[in-house]
């Protein structure tokens, strides 16, 4: 292509009103570039409000995302194209705008009431607002509605196809083909062949119009980036979950229930798994958050894998079934899709703040094994291994995401489903001598007997147990013994999950923990002081609870430790309390992802 | 349940349902009578002992899953009815029943036993309503009459009681009845008769807690008294009672009234019909409460013939493995757009 220009990577964020359409034109981007090979990631950025009312500033719905020829784990920290489809998605957004970077306007949308909403007293596209930009001001509602003239639609419809004009603008500028969301559109709007038709013609026009016009004059190439070999697709982190759950029953042989209750930003799992009848997947949209978990539990009671879903709020209220689950040692698994708070705080925006509810927020001794992924699809894997641990050490797990994570998309690549081991369930068997708390010497996991299973009848319940009989019991020595075997076998999981691996030197100055999705932020962070000849050992923590041994082996070898985390410190309290050293925290807690920037320039104050 | 009852090769008797846990209730506790008539019905329904589980929240009632030698769970405050869900939808071939009180099923659980009404899943319900907590020590409960003077209401409480039968047949359950713990024979025959119904069957116990609220239902059990006070409702029966069935009720106004028996009215009377009993009537009867010239009625309210969750959930199952088939992971892993990279 003439004038193409070369880039490594593209960070470009799509912004307008909550109805404009913004996630599914950020979506089609996103796929679009996932076909063409480059390494991405995503971030929908949008309002807890459905339809805040038109131009105003808390309803800018936004979709960010990072494409580069590299291996990347973040969406980007400032953007270099910045899509803003009214005043108040350019007034809001217009700080994550690199210095010379490209804005592509809807001018058509700068009318007065739009720029009054958006607080301007005058037009920022006419003014010196935007010097030091590269300003592309388009009409795109008058040039898709004069593309769409012979389309029969109403007005309202074709002026809702005004975002396939503004995405063919930028599949020009970033020369991407047309074909992948051309047919989405098709299969999208199989039944209504007027709108199918509107939205391509809108898309080939926005295309069109940036090639044939002289306003843009360099389109640019981002290439493949260099992934290992394999099949892959574009996945977020709530569907690459749901993936790895229905995988782990497969593989366990176990019918997979879960019991939840509608909560942003976990719905989608609930979603998600509605789908599936046909893998026996049985979904229980419970009456509250707190049968949710009941029902998980009494599944899991009935031979099934027992699963809820929610976020901080809906956690909170399940806290007394989790101890439950601990002291009847039922296998279950919570995830807990974390965003802002406390209380309803931010719904639709991520943090890493519920870590210290997952560790402490039960009554009583009642430890839990707590897994947390680390990028999108890495949700599949997460969700595989804390089925795997609940299910083989007859206890409830806690599976730690994020908003940020659930929401955002990257390649996956697709593993073999035949090379996944398969999960052994400690159950006993008709005509075996039967104990229920009997323990298993090794993992201490105990056995269960499934309603249905002749001649092991048993009842288990919250108060606490005998040993090996799992009799009622109130003997004071014996509550003492139970409090430490349910912590010791907590404590062996640790020799049944992978251990994480120390990257760079095993001492030196300065040492990262991480946990969740910083991981995206302290990989970019590596990356980017590497390319200065600078370095610093990582250890990015799969598993919190329990702890890896190796950090026993390395951690007091480190001159510094730097635990950043995007809440006022959690992780942090752990890693001193068990390990009695200096770490340093480096905490930002605005409902985003952290910036690569901040982190190194903070990272570089300790080298 | 009803297609089990044929299997006759399970015949057992009342020991067999006997744990070898100590039963810990108060002496003289009516809980001892309502585990007697379970013992009773459990070999009737002709469910092999391993298919039935017993699940209860927390409370004197609650005890109840460990004196019964199936598979059970005592679970949390108000809760049963979540962990019974999730156990009959998990498998619908099991036997479920939900042991509850006064103050677990309508004060902590309300949210939990409404909605289990409204869904209709397979289980049956006991509610043991002694009107009092028992086992935190006597406070007052949901169904305890305003005014009562208890530990936490020493001047009188202020809270109008619910009425548990309302309350099931407003929230839809399909089966719904009540019974006493001082009149065992009647008791069986409504346990039965509930755990045999084919959806969320409910059965208030009146119970009497000889420590903390004895007495409460001495109306409706003492000999002297309860034949004035009392209508047990059978099927096809009019609405008679009294010591020779010398009262009736006659609906008039959009409300029961009681008035004398004539013999000419056998031709012409209304008759009990749980099956097809409007709603105004059977909340008519729920509201009267023995207090006044009305009795108390005993006996099974409602019993529709309603298609259960747990029977729609295993047909939708079917239906869409029929239109898609059954799952296969390796094409569920590879949906969507993929591509290779070599």
């Amino acid at each position: 292509m003439e004038n193409c220009k070369h880039l490594e990577q593209v960070t470009i964020r799509f912004a307008g009103d909550s109805g404009d359409g913004m996630q599914l034109t950020g979506t089609q981007f996103s796929n679009t570039s996932a076909l063409v090979g480059n390494d991405l990631s995503t971030l929908p950025d949008y309002p807890a409000e459905i339809r805040a009312p038109a131009g105003t500033l808390f309803g800018v719905s936004g979709f960010q995302l990072q494409f580069s020829s590299r291996e990347i784990h973040t969406p980007g920290d400032q953007v270099d194209v910045l899509v803003a489809m009214n005043p108040a998605a350019l007034k809001v957004n217009l700080r994550h705008l690199k210095n010379n970077g490209i804005i592509i306007a809807n001018s058509d949308a700068f009318s007065a009431r739009n720029l009054k909403l958006a607080g301007y007293t005058e037009n920022p596209l006419e003014d010196d607002t935007l010097a030091g930009y590269q300003l592309f001001a388009v009409p795109v509602t008058t040039l898709t509605k004069q593309a769409l003239v012979e389309v029969p639609l109403g007005v309202r419809d074709k002026d809702r196809c005004k975002n396939f004009f503004a995405l063919g603008i930028t599949y020009w500028m970033f020369s991407r083909p047309l074909d992948v969301t051309l047919q989405w559109i098709d299969e999208k709007f199989k039944t209504k062949p007027n709108v199918a038709e509107a939205n391509k013609k809108a898309l080939n026009a926005g295309y069109n119009y940036a090639l044939s016009t002289e306003i843009f004059t360099t389109s640019y190439c981002v290439l493949e980036a260099k992934s290992q070999p394999g099949l892959y697709r574009n996945i977020t982190g709530n569907e690459a979950l749901v993936l790895g759950l229905i995988t782990a029953a497969e593989k366990s042989g176990r019918q997979l229930f879960m019991g939840g209750y509608p909560i942003t930003p976990a719905s989608d799992i609930l979603h998600y798994l509605s789908r599936y009848r046909h893998f026996d997947v049985k979904t229980f949209q419970a009456e509250d958050e707190i049968a949710g978990v009941g029902a998980a539990i009494g599944a899991s009671f009935a031979g099934a894998l027992g699963v809820t879903a929610s976020s901080g709020p809906g956690i909170a209220l399940k806290t007394e079934f989790l101890g439950y689950a601990v002291m009847t040692e039922l296998p279950l698994v919570v995830v807990d899709v974390q965003r802002g708070g406390p209380s309803t705080g931010l719904p639709t925006k991520t943090e890493q703040s519920d870590l210290l509810q997952a560790f402490y927020g039960r009554n009583g001794e009642a430890p839990v094994p707590i897994v947390a992924a680390q990028s999108p699809a890495d949700c599949f894997v997460a969700a595989l291994e804390a089925a795997r641990v609940a299910l083989t050490f007859t206890t409830p797990v806690m599976l730690l995401t994020d908003g940020y994570l659930a929401n955002g998309a990257e390649p996956w690549l697709i593993p073999d489903p035949d090379t996944i081991p398969k999960i052994d369930v400690p159950v006993a068997s008709a005509g075996q001598e039967y104990q229920p708390y009997a323990r298993d010497p090794e993992t201490l996991s105990r056995k269960m007997a499934i309603p249905g299973t002749e001649g092991l009848e048993h009842r288990l319940g919250g108060l606490e147990k005998e040993n090996i009989t799992g009799n009622v019991t109130y003997d004071p020595d014996n509550h003492d013994m139970m409090v430490h075997l349910r912590a010791e076998k907590i404590k062996r999981v640790a020799g049944h999950i992978p251990r994480p691996e120390l990257q760079g030197d095993a001492e030196g100055p300065l040492l990262v923990i991480s946990w969740g999705s910083t991981y995206g932020s302290v990989f970019s962070a590596r990356d980017t002081l590497a390319r200065e000849g600078k370095t610093f050992s990582w250890l990015h923590l799969r598993w919190l609870n329990p702890l890896p041994d190796v950090l026993d082996d390395v951690i007091h070898n480190f001159k510094h430790i730097l635990i950043p985390e995007i809440n006022a410190g959690q992780l942090i309290r752990i890693i001193r309390d068990r390990y009695l050293v200096d770490a340093k925290g480096f905490n930002k807690v605005r409902g985003l992802p952290l910036q690569t920037g901040e982190l190194v320039e903070t990272i570089l104050t300790y080298l | 349940m009803i297609e089990t009852l044929a299997q006759k090769e399970h015949k057992y008797t009342r020991e067999d349902f006997s744990s070898d846990q100590e039963v810990r209730w108060c002496p003289g506790c009516g809980d001892y009578s309502i585990l007697a008539q379970m013992k009773r019905i459990l070999p009737e329904l002709g469910v092999k002992k391993e298919n039935i589980v017993f699940v209860s929240g927390i409370g004197c009632s609650s005890r109840f899953p460990y004196y019964v030698d199936t598979y059970g769970l005592h679970g949390i405050h108000g809760r049963a009815p979540a962990l019974a869900s999730g156990i009959k939808l998990a498998n619908p071939d099991l036997t479920v029943f939900i042991i509850t009180g006064d103050g677990d099923a309508l004060s902590i659980g309300g949210n939990h036993f409404i909605h289990l009404c409204r869904r209709n899943i397979d289980v049956t319900v006991l509610l043991f309503n002694n009107r009092i907590y028992g086992l935190t020590k006597g406070q007052y409960s949901p169904t305890s009459e305003r005014g009562k003077i208890t530990k936490s209401s020493p001047y009188g409480s202020l809270e109008e009681p619910f009425n548990p039968v309302k309350l099931a047949l407003a929230a839809g359950a399909g089966f719904v009845a009540r019974s006493v713990d001082r009149d065992p024979k009647h008791l069986e025959a409504v346990l039965l008769e509930a755990a045999q119904y084919n959806g969320t069957s409910f059965v208030e116990i009146y119970q009497n807690c000889n420590i903390f609220n004895d007495g409460a239902f001495e109306r409706f059990t003492n000999v002297k008294t309860k034949f004035d006070h009392v209508l047990y409702m059978n099927n096809d029966d009019a609405y008679r009672f009294g010591r020779e069935h010398e009262k009736q009720l006659v609906w008039e106004d959009d409300r029961f009234s009681v008035k004398e028996w004539r013999e000419k009215d056998a031709d012409h009377a209304e008759v009990h019909q749980p099956e097809t009993i409007s709603d105004a009537r059977a909340i008519a009867l729920a509201d009267m409460d023995g207090l006044d010239e009305r009795p108390l009625p005993l006996g099974v309210f409602r019993k529709r013939d309603v298609e259960t969750y747990d029977t729609l959930l295993t047909k939708q199952i079917e239906e869409v493995k029929k239109t898609k088939g059954q799952g296969d992971l390796k094409k569920l892993l590879h949906a969507g757009n993929t591509w290779q990279v070599k």
